[in-house]
Order: C-alpha cells, then structure tokens, then sequence
C-alpha cells in the first residue's frame, strides 16, 4: 500500500468504476430506445443520434462555455433527429430499420463532418461530484467521482419503469405498440404517439451523446462512440423492454468494458483481445440462454417489425 | 473490384497516369504542377499520428508547383487501393504517401506494380529488396526521443511505475515500450513500465480506462502509441498524474502535467523528399533517420521537469547527436520473460533491421505482447 497500489483489488474496483463511468450513453440510449420500441417503432438511427448529440454538446459547450448548455444541445438535436425518423415512418410503406440505419450513418457523417474544426479545442467539462470523500485511498475516490447524469440515469429507469405500468401516458405508448387498431379505435393517433416517442428517444440518446464528449473520456473525436449507440439499441432487446433491466444492462456493459485494461494493469496479459470483447461475448451468452425456437421474445411490443 | 477483366477506360486512365508519371520523373523542376497525395487512417486534426503527417502535407502546399490532394479515414483494407487508384487516375497523382503501417502489404505493394513509373513512399520502415524499386518506407527512429522521454519520466515519477497505453503488440510499437523503459531505467534502475495494449488505432473509451486502470495501480507518468492521445493526456492530468506526449506536442491539452514528447518532424523531412525528385536523385527506397536527420524531436520540457531531468535528458540527446550516435538496445539485453534477447558483446545501432522484428518487452516492462 506504500506504494499508492492496491494490487489486485484493482480489478473488481476497475469494473465498478467502469460500469459507473462507462455505463452512462448505454443507460441513456437504451433508455430512449426502450420508450420508442414500446410505442412499436425500432430506431437504430441512435448511434447516429448519440454521435451527433456529442458533436454538439461539444460544439455548444466550446462556444457557450457552458457544458450545461451543452447538454441541452445535444438533448435537442437528438429530438430533432428522432423528430426526422419519425416523421419518415409516417409516410406510408417505410420500413424504420432501414430508415434507422440511413439515418446511422447520416447522423455520424453529419457529426464527422460539423466537427471537423471541433477536435482540437478543448470544451468545458461536466462537473463531477465526489461519492467518495469517504475514502482514504485515491483508487476509491476516483472510481467515485460520479457525474450527475449517471445519477439522473439511474432515477429515470425506475421512474419510466412507474410510467409504463401506471401513467396514461405510459398505457398510450404500449396500447401503441402493442396493437395500434386498439389505440386507433381509442380515437388516438398513432403516428403522433410514435413522433413524440421517437422524440423523446433522439432526446434521451443525445444527452447519452454529450456524456461521452463532455465527461468521459470526455472530448470530441470521431472513434469516440466506437459503436455503442448500436450496442445500446441491441441492449433494449436484451433487457427486455423493461426500464430496470435496461439499467442493470447498462451497468454490466460498461463493467465488462473495463475488464480488458484492468486485468492486464495486474498483470492477466495473455488473451486481452478476448477480454477487451467481453461486453459482446456477455451478450451472445445471454441472447443463447434466454432464446428459445419454442416461444417469441417475452416483453417484445407485438407492433414492432421485427416481431410482427 | 472489377478483378481480372481489364476495361478499356481503365487502361487508358492507367496509360494516361503513366505518361504523366514519367513526365514528372524527367522534369528536374516542377514546371507543371505535380499532384502529390497523402491518405491518412484517421482524421486529419486528431493530436496525433494523423496530424503529424497532416503538417508535412501542409509544408508541401507552401512549395509553388505542387498540389497535394488528401483523403482521411480511409481503413486498412482494399479501400486504400480504391483510393490510391483514384488519386492516381482522377487527380493524376505521380507521388503518393499511404501513411498507416497497415496499408504497405499487400495493398501499396499491389499499386505499385500495377503503376511502376509512379511513386509511392510508405510510412514504416517494411521496404526490403524483394518489394518493388518505386516504392519505398520511411519511418523515424521515435525510439530515440521515447527514450529521452523515457529519462524525464523515470527522474520525475516517485513510485517509480510508469504507464504505456499501446494500440498493438507490432515491432515499432514494442519498440518504443522498450526504449522509454531503458529510458527510465538508466536513470532509475527500479522503474518499471507496465503497458496496456488496447486492441486498436482509436479506442478512446478504452484509453481512458487503461490510463484510469494504470493510475490506479500507482502509475505516475505515462505516456502512449495511440493514434490520438488526447484522451489519455487529458484523462491522466485529471487524476494528477504526469504525461508525456507522442507523436505531435499536446503540451497545451495539460500544460501543468506535460513533461516533454516524442514528435514527429515530417514537416522538415517532405520538403526534402520533393528536393530529392527535383534534383533527379530520387529518394532511397529506406529512408531512416533519428534526432540527428532531424526526422524526430522532442517537446519542449514542461515546467515539472526538475533541472536533474534536463540534465539528463539533455545528455542523453547530446549523444544521439554526436557522430557516432548511440545504441538504446545493447549488447546482453535480456527480455522480460528473462531470456537473452541481443546477445552479450553485439549491440544494435538504430539501423540494424533485426530491430524492426522485435518482437519482445525488455525487462522492466511489465504486460505481455500477446
């Protein structure tokens, strides 16, 4: 301990500081994409969402200096994506994967593009607030150092996870996407209910965004989300389309995205590829065990395409 | 692509490219515009790998005559025959730099048999003689500068562990592992450096969780052989540790946490290479050079450097600079598995090439290469 190591204890407190640190822009997409699926509407255009929502909170916070500011930015360009998603899924014969997936890849070549002058600049960062004051060992308190939006993450969940069970609100989404003759027969639209869904969703994913660009790492690039808007999306299926098991979800992925580094800063070097793919082989494993050729995806929306 | 079948338009495009690249060849100055292109792995303005050549393809602009056409992001795969075929055919490049070490086999090589009039100058050191005569590799020795980096790091850090977070377990990569740690260790015969091999080029939440796992392990300097290492310096001066930097300076990301770098210095060494083709003398097909060809250099020290460090360091540099230069990797150099990996009485210059195989972490080095 002299030394300022704590040995192997490194390893369980990497994967916690991990799951905190980079479980955030899983939590936050998947979340949003949990409330667009229910309304019976895929978007895979999230990677594209979340990439953009960085760019800008970025962009903005440089400018504006404020990160906060930031934040809403990226919240607001995501709305506005998601808002475009939509609005194509209204036309009549669209199929919403292959929009998703045009929109992917517009959102991150319009990112890549707009932020060309932005990888240089250093932005003002979030604040991050100290859980571990605690603590005498520095390892804790860093691990500790948690950034508010995690924490409106983890309230979010069990909020929408009341929502969906109990507020009108939550019935219109699922009666949406559950069977949309029932909520047409209701008198509701339920393309609006769609819009406003997709909307929410662009808007959850883009804060996601500003997280990576504006907490951690923290700073714009363009290998910055290496996929973990897709990833997210694909979280939703694995999670059920349940708020709470988005967030545990959440947390296993950036815990086992720490676990590459942190074994081999113990030393466990042999295999490091195999660790640093953790996060996809947890959820192969998963996706094996709970599927089964007898029954569909319990919890899946009926109105989703990729059930119905 | 279209493999096999050989279409009419392709030949003329091709004929047409090869006169232009003779004619280019002939003149001794540049009397009609030359097109030179630069295509680069990432983006142009990454702090990094990219940005260093990016500064030599914008000392090339200044030079009247010559026009240098760009792609960025272009992967490690066919995409960059695409693109050097494009370059070639539609902007009648006659030089081209493919800059990522993973672009030189099979992909450059294919182009340049397919054009052999024009010119193509690999980033990397791979030349060898069964590849082809107008194609040639050029790399810096950074070894040296990692491991005067190598010396401030080891006079700097107070626990003595230092922290290398590396992209692949390749020779050059290893090799400045290895030199940075010699580095340290000539000065601090306990240092040692632990390194962290992300998988890939840009794997940014990856780098911040390897700088934040080696900071937690009691890792006080470190430094990287990322693409961009923004992440890691910004990631590692929030936890108070120190930095040095690599490939461009990055002083100004961590003013108060940088100690000093390893830089690239190709906006000194492009000029030159035109000068070679002007003057009708070509370039050699491996073209190798350290601090003293003025391929590399090193940052500016901070101002957490202590004047014992300078000292040092400045030592250190002196002997690179002198005329008869000075071997990192000695006689009796033993790996950190143990095993004698030089033998004892024969010490490696920097241009011996059983130098760019290494393929080991010297003692010291703490990680695996695979």
């Amino acid at each position: 301990m002299a030394d300022g190591s704590i040995g192997l204890w490194t390893v369980p407190l990497a994967v916690l500081g991990g799951a905190i640190r980079v479980s955030t822009p899983f939590l936050f997409v998947s979340l949003g994409e949990c409330i667009t699926e229910r309304s019976g509407r895929i978007n895979l255009g999230l990677e594209g969402t979340l990439v953009m929502g960085a760019m800008s909170a970025y962009g903005i916070s440089y400018l504006s200096g404020s990160p906060w500011l930031g934040v809403l930015a990226a919240g607001i360009t995501g709305a506005l994506l998601g808002a475009l998603h939509a609005g194509i899924c209204s036309l009549p014969r669209v199929n919403d994967v292959a929009v998703g997936i045009a929109l992917m890849l517009f959102g991150t070549g319009l990112a890549f593009y707009l932020g060309k002058p932005l990888i240089e600049p250093t932005a003002p960062r979030l604040p991050a607030i100290d859980f571990g004051w605690w603590s005498d060992i520095p390892q804790v308190r860093a691990a500790l150092r948690i950034n508010v939006l995690f924490l409106i993450g983890v309230v979010l969940a069990p909020i929408l996870y009341w929502a969906f069970r109990t507020t009108r609100w939550g019935l219109l989404i699922r009666t949406a996407g559950e069977s949309a003759d029932a909520a047409r027969a209701m008198g509701h639209s339920v393309l609006l209910i769609r819009l406003r869904a997709t909307m929410v969703g662009g808007f959850l994913a883009g804060i996601g965004g500003s997280f990576l660009s504006l907490f951690y790492p923290g700073s714009w690039n363009e290998g910055l989300s290496s996929g973990q808007g897709i990833t997210a999306v694909a979280l939703v299926i694995f999670a059920r389309w349940d708020p709470l098991l988005c967030l545990w979800a959440s947390l296993a992925f950036g815990g086992a995205a720490a676990l590459g580094p942190a074994l081999q800063s113990v030393g466990v070097t042999s295999g490091y590829h195999l660790f640093n793919a953790a996060p996809y082989i947890l959820t192969l494993a998963i996706m094996i065990i709970t599927c089964s050729p007898k029954r569909t995806l319990t919890g899946a929306p009926a109105e989703l395409s990729i059930t119905r | 692509m279209d493999s096999g079948t050989i279409s009419r338009r392709h030949l003329l495009q091709g004929a047409a490219a090869l006169t232009l690249g003779a004619a280019a060849g002939l003149r001794p100055a540049f009397a009609a515009e030359t097109t030179i292109g630069f295509i680069y792995v990432g983006s142009r303005d990454d702090y990094g790998y990219n940005q260093a050549h990016a500064q030599g393809a914008a000392a090339l602009k200044k030079i009247p005559g010559l026009k240098v056409v760009e792609e960025e992001k272009v992967p490690e795969t066919d995409a960059v025959e695409k693109t050097i075929e494009s370059m070639i055919n539609l902007d009648g490049a006659t030089l081209l730099f493919p800059t990522s070490f993973g672009y030189y086999n099979p992909h450059m090589i294919k182009m340049a048999n397919k054009y052999p009039k024009l010119r193509f100058e690999h980033c990397g050191g791979l030349w060898s003689e069964k590849d082809p005569k107008n194609s040639g590799s050029y790399f810096g020795y950074i070894d040296e500068a990692q491991y005067i980096s190598g010396i401030v790091a080891g006079l700097t850090s107070k626990s003595g562990k230092l922290g290398f977070v590396a992209a692949k377990p390749i020779p050059q990569v290893l090799r400045n592992i290895n030199a940075f740690t010699l580095g340290a260790k000539s000065v601090n015969p306990k240092a040692t450096t632990q390194v962290i091999f992300t998988g890939d080029w840009s794997m940014p939440v990856k780098e911040a969780e390897a700088t934040n796992s080696l900071i937690d392990q009691g890792v006080d300097v470190l430094t990287c052989h990322v693409d961009g290492p923004k992440t890691m310096v910004e990631n590692a001066a929030r936890r108070g540790a120190f930095v040095c930097g690599y490939h461009t300076n990055q002083s100004a990301l961590a003013p108060k946490a940088y100690l000093t770098g390893a830089e690239w210095n190709w906006e000194a060494l492009y000029p030159k290479f035109v000068k070679m083709i002007a003057s009708g003398e070509g370039i050699p097909n491996f073209y190798r050079g350290g601090l003293k060809e003025e391929i590399v250099k090193t940052s500016p020290y901070g101002e957490a450097v202590s004047a014992e460090a300078r000292k040092a360091a400045d030592e250190a540099k002196a002997k690179f600079l002198s005329a008869e230069g000075y071997a990192i990797f000695k006689g009796g150099l033993v790996d950190n598995k143990g095993k004698t990996v030089i033998p004892a009485g024969t010490d490696r210059g920097q241009k011996d090439p059983e130098l760019e195989k290494m393929d080991y972490l010297v003692e010291g080095v703490l990680g695996a290469t695979s």
